[in-house]
């Protein structure tokens, strides 16, 4: 068992450093406000790779695998968490659903440009009515000819803003249980008739992604955009989502690092009863717990990561990751806002939009009790 | 067209301290990077491949680590890399290094070659043109904008007062300044493509022939580094604020005074 990163990987890691420190920290604050992502940025992502990491050259990725994708999710998220779900929904829901499902033409036609820098991607799964129990979901597709016909809306689409391509989940048999009824289909936002993306829905944390609400009004879609056997879609995006926690893990992880580094800056410096708060042992002792338990959810997640990269089973491994390291996202960006007093409440300093951007790592691609569901699930215990 | 590019793998300076005792660099945990203007010649020579098409080589000499700044090269898209190593090289000074560089650089081949301005640790700016006088071709040093014009090149040099604008026949060399432009990042799966390629390692034997064995190396040094120090820290200094012309001349004339000056 080696815990050392390869030289591939280590160089990786400082690509995704120097990126992140040069381009994404100073923008990071203004999108934030703005709540609205900078397109030219998430055109260098394109341009360097980030958004194909994991898939391979024969369809235009940057043939790499889900560890460097982990420490790029990292990098990324320790200046900017809205930069990480932008990469991650992108990455693990759209593309992994193609590269896992999808027929050679279809990876060819739909993977290519998504992966190759040309297009973005997102997922639609969540409804009003359908979030940790699918059951509830509510769009529907008909067949119709050779097409298919799709009718309903899906909330809290991360990408849908500016995406080119959406997988979309649609119920193509209502009288059995949607675990059996969904069928994934790869959808056209962009100039396909029936199909309107709302405002940026408005948010606590992770403000700069966009996040929106995508309705189908009778959205036709050719036989040939059916992703995988229809009737399977509850498996494709149970699949999806098990891929997309790694990235949040990492994500948590990235959140935590990021506010712990500022927390640790700021003590250096900042003076209080005649030294700097550092030389406190209060503060050097929770700083060192807050560096283990990042370290810990760091190596859970990588764990899930090798697991993916190595085709063994990791769904499991990938809830505990994200269970954990959203749980020390929180703890350690509320300790850096504690440890920072006045200043780290104060926008001038980062930590506060690392605190409320911690949050969402606990709710979103499944909560942390979903995920307690499938570890306990996958434990024996009845 | 054939560019070679020659690197120099330096210590991050941002980074670096002297040792206030020896006052030597302290090395340990600095971080190394490809020099500044090098990088800058990199991205030039990727640029005038996307341009005209052809090949861009990476060149460095220095100790084994040094291979990292060529996977980083090849990393940003290069196609070749070359590492010039051997305990006889050690020790060079700008012209010995510029006769081992020069060795390799006719080994290679080349109808562009491009360095740096100078590197951040030495500032010497002389292994550049060193080169080109032993190759027996053109150069132009402190490019700032480079263009191709058929068989030629058209650069612009940076002078302290003005710029020139030179036409140059290949194959020449150019010295590159920071300001050439903004070098582009590795990319994910250059990374990837960088640690599939190889790295050409040459060392002593494979270049003896090419140069005289004497000119190279500490021995074959024409200058040699006997003592570096740090240059002595002055007291800060007295800014004196809203004071009249007369004011402030009375002001300065009593401190030069004070200190016996005048």
């Amino acid at each position: 068992m080696d815990f050392k990163l390869d030289k591939t990987h280590q160089l990786q890691q400082e690509l995704f450093r120097n990126f992140a420190e040069a381009e994404i920290k100073p923008l990071a604050k203004e999108m934030d406000e703005r709540e609205a992502y900078d397109l030219e940025l998430l055109a260098k992502l394109q341009r360097y790779g980030f958004l194909g990491i994991p898939y391979s050259r024969a369809y235009g990725g940057a043939g790499s695998d889900t560890l460097a994708y982990t420490l790029c999710m990292e990098e990324v998220s320790k200046v900017d968490a809205s930069t990480g779900i932008t990469i991650s929904v992108h990455t693990s829901l759209c593309c992994s659903c193609i590269n896992n499902f999808g027929t050679e033409e279809q990876k060819q036609k739909y993977l290519r440009p998504l992966v190759d820098g040309s297009k973005v991607g997102c997922f639609g799964l969540t409804e009003t009515n359908a979030g940790s129990d699918v059951q509830g979901a509510q769009t529907t597709a008909v067949k119709d000819g050779d097409d298919w016909i799709i009718n309903g809306s899906k909330i809290f689409t991360t990408n849908s803003g500016f995406a080119d391509t959406c997988i979309v989940f649609a119920l193509t048999d209502r009288k059995v249980p949607a675990a059996k009824g969904l069928t994934a289909f790869i959808v056209d936002l962009k100039g396909t008739p029936g199909v309107t993306v709302s405002d940026n829905i408005e948010r606590m944390g992770i403000r700069a992604a966009s996040n929106c609400i995508v309705s189908y009004d009778n959205v036709r879609v050719s036989a040939d955009r059916v992703l995988g056997p229809v009737g399977r879609g509850f498996k494709i995006a149970m699949g999806a989502l098990d891929c997309g926690r790694i990235g949040i893990a990492a994500q948590a992880v990235g959140i935590a690092q990021g506010a712990l580094d500022e927390a640790i800056k700021y003590g250096k410096e900042r003076k209080q009863f005649g030294k700097p708060i550092n030389s406190f042992q209060n503060t050097q002792f929770k700083i060192a717990e807050m560096q283990t338990k990042i370290d810990a959810a760091r190596l859970l997640t990588w764990r899930a990561a090798v697991a993916e990269d190595n085709h063994e089973p990791f769904g499991p491994m990938a809830a505990m990751a994200k269970l954990f390291a959203s749980d020390v996202a929180n703890e350690v960006t509320r300790f850096a806002v504690q440890a920072m007093g006045g200043y780290g409440y104060c926008r001038e300093y980062p930590v506060e939009r690392m605190m409320r951007d911690a949050k969402i790592t606990e709710i979103y691609e499944g909560t942390s009790e979903v995920m307690k569901m499938v570890i306990s699930g996958s434990m024996k215990l009845k | 067209m054939k560019i070679v590019v020659c690197i120099k793998q330096v210590p991050d300076t941002a980074e670096v301290k002297l040792d206030p005792k020896t006052n030597t660099l302290i090395r340990e945990g600095v971080p190394s990077i490809i020099n500044h203007d090098d990088k800058a010649g990199l991205e030039a020579a990727l640029r005038l491949r996307e341009q005209c098409g052809g090949t861009v080589c990476a060149l460095c000499m220095g100790p084994p680590q040094a291979e990292g700044a060529l996977r980083e090269a090849l990393a940003m898209g290069v196609d070749e890399a070359y590492l010039l190593s051997a305990r006889e090289f050690g020790g060079s000074d700008t012209y010995a290094t510029a006769t081992i560089i020069a060795a390799a650089l006719g080994k290679i081949g080349f109808d562009l070659i491009i360095t740096g301005r100078q590197a951040i640790d030495g500032d010497t700016a002389q292994v550049g043109p060193q080169i080109a006088e032993q190759l027996h071709i053109p150069q132009v040093s402190y490019a700032e904008e480079l263009q191709v014009e058929g068989d030629s090149l058209v650069v612009k040099r940076q002078f302290e007062d003005c710029s020139h604008r030179l036409k140059v026949s290949t194959p020449c060399l150019v010295t590159a300044l920071s300001e050439l432009n903004e070098p582009r990042y590795m990319s994910v799966g250059g990374i990837v493509d960088a640690f599939q390629k190889e790295v050409t390692v040459w060392g002593f034997e494979d270049l003896k022939e090419a140069f005289n064995p004497d000119w190279i190396g500490l021995q074959g040094s024409p200058t040699n580094v006997f003592q570096s120090f740090g240059k002595q820290l002055r007291a800060p200094g007295v800014v004196l604020n809203s004071l009249s012309a007369d004011e402030a001349v009375e002001a300065i004339m009593q401190r030069l005074i004070q200190r016996h000056l005048i």
